[in-house]
């Protein structure tokens, strides 16, 4: 598991019903390419994010795949668009198997 | 002589310089790249300034004697000397030096006299370029501007006081400082105020402001770390949007992104009145028309104010009256308010900046795409001092002039070199990595898109001669690279020791500038600079 | 200016053929149109190892993004579930030197749209 991962989101609190709201994500991490050597010329194994997901009440709002060209601390931005008040979950897997996930709930009125 | 001096002097008066016939019920005053030039000065305009692909030939890539002949100005006169180079010595010596804050503080009051409601805007490039201005980080600028009675401002060299000091100097500010194409990196969130809505002469004014798009690029982005600046141009169209569906009447951008790249984005932003365009240091008597937009170029270092009066109405711009006002220093008066704010700052520096460091014979100019003379005495400087093959200085368009026979005091010195990052490296480069850093800032300069264009001049070379065809694409511009101590070609794989300063790379190590300069001045007492023959321009 | 990063560029024929496998796992060989895709991307890189793309493509079902220059020309692909408000997305990717970055659309009914924009990675320094 890397250091430090720390995901972060930013999602209104409240929206209308099927009104499009930006959501924008970010997690601390790495993304070690697995093209860069360390001081002694070894080569540095990958290890990235490559994989991120918004769900919103079990339905799929984006399912990325990314490779080690997605800079350190990957930003994803997209827009969403709910139904109804509930919680967002998003999840990002790691190269190693860690899975990170953070929620964030949201008031439709 | 002075006899020719008096003469000229009475042909021109501060009356007819600030003449004009108001038209309208608007009126716009600029300033732009001041580079903390607070006293009179020697700006000799650039010789040679090319324009490639659409622009070539259209100002403000015309110079000399064309440009007198465009513009319908007689050679030796007041505004062949302060729009052109020709001559320059002489006319020096006739019409005397030019700006200082403290006659544009008369010209800004006289303005304000006729037209109450006068706005004043400063295009950025203000807190940089002087002794004073890096010992009081800015703060000697800060309080001038204040007391000018600025109401806006746009930026560039500003960040590289550091983002704690801009945002410390911009909680002050009486006035907003905006950037509508500042954004913060990490969430990509506008940083500044984009723009502000004024309400003069009955009309909404919305001046918008767009900040040096290349800041963490042509500077040092460790200075500002969270911070994206970028064109933009997708989110200029939607702020002129914006400002329109406020009910704006008038919409002004207040842009610090050099005249080609204004050019480009009035042509492709609909809705712009009236760009106030800054950055690439130009000086044009009249307006360039980009449609029904108006580009306005006000020069820089303090030397010009331009009068813009409009005729606002209904939403629209119905007409409009322009005047580039040369601030000769010996004919306008200077404004005492100013003059004590200015003097006040100086006071505490005023030994140092008098201190005597060499005398030159030769005109000692920056201005202008390729080698000018205060950049080759800096590199003959890196040379000497550091012990170089090569050297080299970065393509600034500040710094005022020199006159030949003229004392270079440590304050003329320090104008021409005056920053928060003056490392003078000493370092050793491939042949080869020399020839693509050679390509990459040619191609800052003369990509012929201007969106990919940086806005500064082609970086100054010592000891090395080279060939460059501007018409040629990025990687094949530059030829001939000779070192010309050997007379040998440079060789890519061999190895050179380079000199330079003002490296965007953060713990660059090396003595400032100013002290190699001042060490190779006190060595040499009086220099002189031979004319450049070892760059050749071609394509043009 | 002299603040100086080197840049690593690949023979154009082993970037071409990268990116033409690349294409054609996510296209499954059909053909490429235009039209109905934008692609934003900065005309000059504030810092290579960080440069912001965005891409929208309405009526898309997934985007993937590519940067011709790099050693390894895949980027990541977004896929959009019933829930995107818009099929965009914006993230920041790694360019090694100056290239082109290409977005390639799936639309709905199987058709496949492209668009590419030249980003420039520049050594810097210097100024007006
Ligand atoms: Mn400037
Ligand atoms: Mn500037």
């Amino acid at each position: 598991m890397a250091d430090n991962v720390k995901p972060r989101v930013r999602v209104p609190k409240s929206a209308k019903a099927g009104e499009a709201i930006v959501i924008k994500t970010l997690i601390s991490h790495p993304m070690e390419s697995g093209q860069r050597k360390d001081k002694q010329g070894n080569p540095i194994p990958r290890q990235i994010i490559n994989r991120f997901t918004c769900e919103f009440e079990g339905e799929m709002v984006l399912d990325a795949t990314l490779e080690p060209a997605v800079s350190t601390n990957p930003y994803v931005e997209f827009e969403a668009k709910v139904p109804a008040s509930g919680t967002f979950k998003f999840t990002w897997y790691d190269d190693d198997g860690s899975v990170y996930e953070t929620t964030e709930a949201i008031t439709v009125s | 002589g002075k006899w020719s001096r008096l003469a000229a002097q009475q042909v021109l008066t501060q009356d007819q310089l600030l003449e004009f016939d108001p038209l309208g019920n608007v009126t716009l005053i600029h300033i732009t790249d001041v580079h903390a030039q607070l006293k009179p000065l020697w700006f000799r305009e650039p010789e040679v300034n090319l324009g490639v692909g659409d622009v070539a030939g259209l100002p403000p890539h015309v110079t000399g004697a064309d440009f007198l002949k465009l513009y319908g100005i007689d050679s030796g006169s007041p505004h062949a000397y302060a729009l052109t180079y020709e001559d320059f010595t002489a006319l020096a010596g006739t019409y005397g030096r030019m700006g200082g804050m403290d006659r544009v503080a008369t010209v800004v009051k006289a303005i304000r006299a006729e037209r109450p409601e006068a706005l004043l805007l400063d295009g950025g490039d203000t807190w940089q370029g002087s002794l004073t201005a890096l010992r009081t980080n800015g703060q000697d600028m800060v309080d001038v501007m204040n007391a000018l009675g600025v109401e806006a401002m746009t930026s560039h060299w500003e960040f590289t006081l550091g983002i704690d000091r801009v945002n410390e100097i911009v909680e002050s500010l009486p006035f907003p400082f905006l950037g509508a194409n500042i954004f913060d990196a990490e969430w990509d969130e506008p940083a500044y105020e984009p723009y502000k809505i004024f309400e003069r002469g009955g009309a909404k004014i919305a001046v918008i402001g767009q900040a040096f798009p290349y800041m963490p690029i042509a500077n040092p982005g460790w200075m500002f770390p969270n911070l994206s600046f970028g064109i933009r141009e997708e989110r200029m169209a939607a702020v002129v949007q914006e400002v329109r569906d406020a009910g704006a009447d008038l919409v002004v951008v207040l842009s610090h992104n050099g005249f080609d790249v204004d050019r480009k984005m009035a042509g492709r932003v609909p809705g712009i009145d009236v760009v106030l365009t800054g950055h690439t240091h130009d000086a044009l008597p009249e307006p360039v028309m980009v449609g029904e937009t108006l580009v306005i170029a006000s020069g820089s270092n303090g030397k010009f104010v331009t009068r813009l009066d409009l005729d606002v109405r209904e939403g629209r711009m119905m007409g409009f009256r322009h005047k580039l006002i040369p601030i000769f220093s010996d004919v306008i008066a200077p404004d005492a308010d100013m003059a004590a704010v200015i003097d006040g700052h100086r006071a505490p520096y005023q030994a140092e900046l008098d201190e005597v460091l060499g005398t030159t014979e030769s005109l000692l100019y920056r201005r202008g795409n390729f080698n000018g003379t205060w950049d080759d005495l800096i590199c003959n400087a890196l040379l000497e001092e550091r012990e170089a093959d090569i050297a080299l200085s970065p393509g600034f368009r500040w710094g005022p002039s020199l006159l030949p026979g003229e004392p270079i005091r440590r304050e003329d010195l320090m104008n021409a070199t005056s920053m928060s990052y003056p490392a003078a490296y000493r370092s050793e480069m491939s042949g080869e990595l020399l020839h693509t850093i050679m390509e990459d800032v040619g191609d800052n300069l003369f990509n012929p898109d201007p969106y990919y264009q940086q806005g500064g001049d082609m970086v100054r070379v010592g000891g090395m001669g080279y060939a460059i065809d501007v018409s040629k694409p990025m990687g094949s511009r530059i030829s001939n690279m000779t070192l010309l101590k050997t007379g040998e070609p440079i060789d890519p794989a061999k190895t050179y020791v380079v000199s330079g300063w003002a490296s965007v790379n953060e713990a660059t190590e090396g003595p400032a500038i100013w002290d190699v300069v001042e060490a190779y001045l006190k060595r040499h007492g009086t220099v002189s600079v031979e004319p450049n023959t070892s760059v050749k321009v071609s394509g043009a | 200016g002299a603040g100086f990063a080197a840049t690593v560029l690949l023979p154009a024929t082993a970037l071409h053929a990268a990116v033409d496998e690349a294409l054609a796992k996510f296209t499954g060989g059909a053909a490429v149109g235009e039209g109905g895709i934008t692609l934003s991307t900065p005309e000059i890189a504030e810092n290579g190892n960080t440069v912001p793309v965005s891409v929208s493509a309405p009526g898309a079902v997934a985007i993937m993004l590519l940067a011709e220059g790099n050693p390894s020309p895949g980027v990541c692909t977004f896929n959009f579930g019933p829930l995107a408000a818009s099929q965009s997305a914006t993230t920041r990717i790694r360019l090694a030197g100056t290239q082109r970055v290409i977005a390639v659309a799936k639309m709905a009914d199987g058709s496949f749209v492209q668009a590419a924009n030249e980003v420039k990675v520049t050594i810097g320094g210097c100024g007006g």
